[in-house]
């Protein structure tokens, strides 16, 4: 997998994610005082918002990968947008088991459904984890990139609308501690945070371009295939949701 | 071993380390089961590598049998033509 375009410079990369989780979980534990309302419970913070924030940006990263597809009709981007998303789905549902520890903790409730914040949260997972079944739906390559490319965009952009929908609601429980000014979290918190939040960063670019170059390799092991053997020979075992 | 134990401060855990260390534990383990399923597949193209090697190696085994017993290019196939190269060809 190294020698394809998105091997490169993963080994390197695949190590600063690695020492910065590191750094992160040490910095969490042993460098970031108590707070005082939560006490080390608060803890849960420095996963449980990374991953929500960093799956957020990843939908709409998979949104952009899919208006590019749209621009050039390169079957690539289409890949990466469906590599983007998927592995936002899956830091998204690690962010919301995390998010509800935190939430049984903290009021006694795995879910609170007048929240307005965790409910909009679910319904952007919910939309987006119906992405793979669309896709799965349509038989025709083309088509299944074209459906798929139109519904990324448009659920891509309801994640920053409902974001400013959920900011402008006035009843919530859900604790605010980041704003545009910088928040109201004190310094050894606040870098946690943000190298919590780098780590995080870099482990959904490691893990997006490590999925990259798995499909990539098996793409180009399947063209070889044909070519060698004849057309019968590169066929996929069965249908698949992953462009191909 | 111990030594890292001994020297960090001790944490305190109270009632909350029970969640804190049940939502290390579910991202860890999530992200865990991702790369298991990744690596399963890295595995699966390897074998799939390998796979086609031994079949590029076999058509041109059967390429070769067949210049060898075919001198006159009648095109008929030699006699050392195997069943499997004749499949792939």
């Amino acid at each position: 997998m190294r020698n394809t375009t998105y091997g490169k410079g993963l080994p390197r990369l695949a190590i600063a994610t690695v020492v910065m989780l590191c750094a992160a979980l040490a910095l969490a534990f042993f460098y970031a005082p108590l707070d005082a309302n939560q006490g080390f419970l608060q803890k849960i913070f420095y996963i449980h918002v990374p991953l929500a924030i960093i799956a957020l940006c990843g939908f709409i990263f998979g949104a952009v990968m899919a208006i590019m597809y749209l621009r050039t009709g390169d079957r690539k981007w289409d890949m990466r947008s469906y590599v983007a998303i998927h592995m936002a789905l899956i830091f998204g549902i690690a962010g919301l088991i995390s998010g509800s520890i935190w939430a049984k903790a903290s009021w006694g409730h795995w879910w609170v459904w007048q929240e307005p914040t965790l409910v909009s949260y679910l319904i952007v997972l919910l939309l987006f984890c119906t992405y793979q079944p669309l896709r799965f739906s349509i038989e025709d390559p083309e088509r299944q990139s074209l459906y798929a490319s139109v519904f990324a965009i448009v659920a891509g952009a309801f994640v920053p609308l409902n974001f400013l929908a959920v900011r402008l609601a006035t009843e919530y429980v859900h604790p605010r501690v980041l704003n545009l000014e910088g928040g109201n979290l004190p310094g050894p918190m606040k870098l946690t945070f943000y190298v919590a939040l780098i780590g995080f960063a870099l482990l959904y670019v490691t893990l997006w371009k490590y999925e990259m170059a798995a499909k990539d390799a098996r793409a180009q092991l399947r063209r070889l295939r044909r070519t060698l053997l004849g057309d019968d020979a590169g066929r996929p075992y069965g249908r698949s949701a992953a462009p191909l | 071993m111990s030594l890292p134990f001994a020297i960090t401060p001790a944490l305190p855990l109270g009632e909350a380390g029970k969640y804190v260390a049940a939502a290390y534990i579910v991202v860890f383990v999530v992200i865990l089961v991702y790369v298991a399923i990744m690596a399963v597949r890295a595995q699966r193209t390897q074998r799939e590598l390998d796979e086609l090697r031994r079949d590029v190696e076999a058509v041109k085994a059967a390429r070769e049998l067949e210049d060898d017993g075919d001198p006159d290019g009648s095109g008929r196939p030699g006699a050392g033509r195997s069943e499997r190269s004749e499949q792939i060809a």
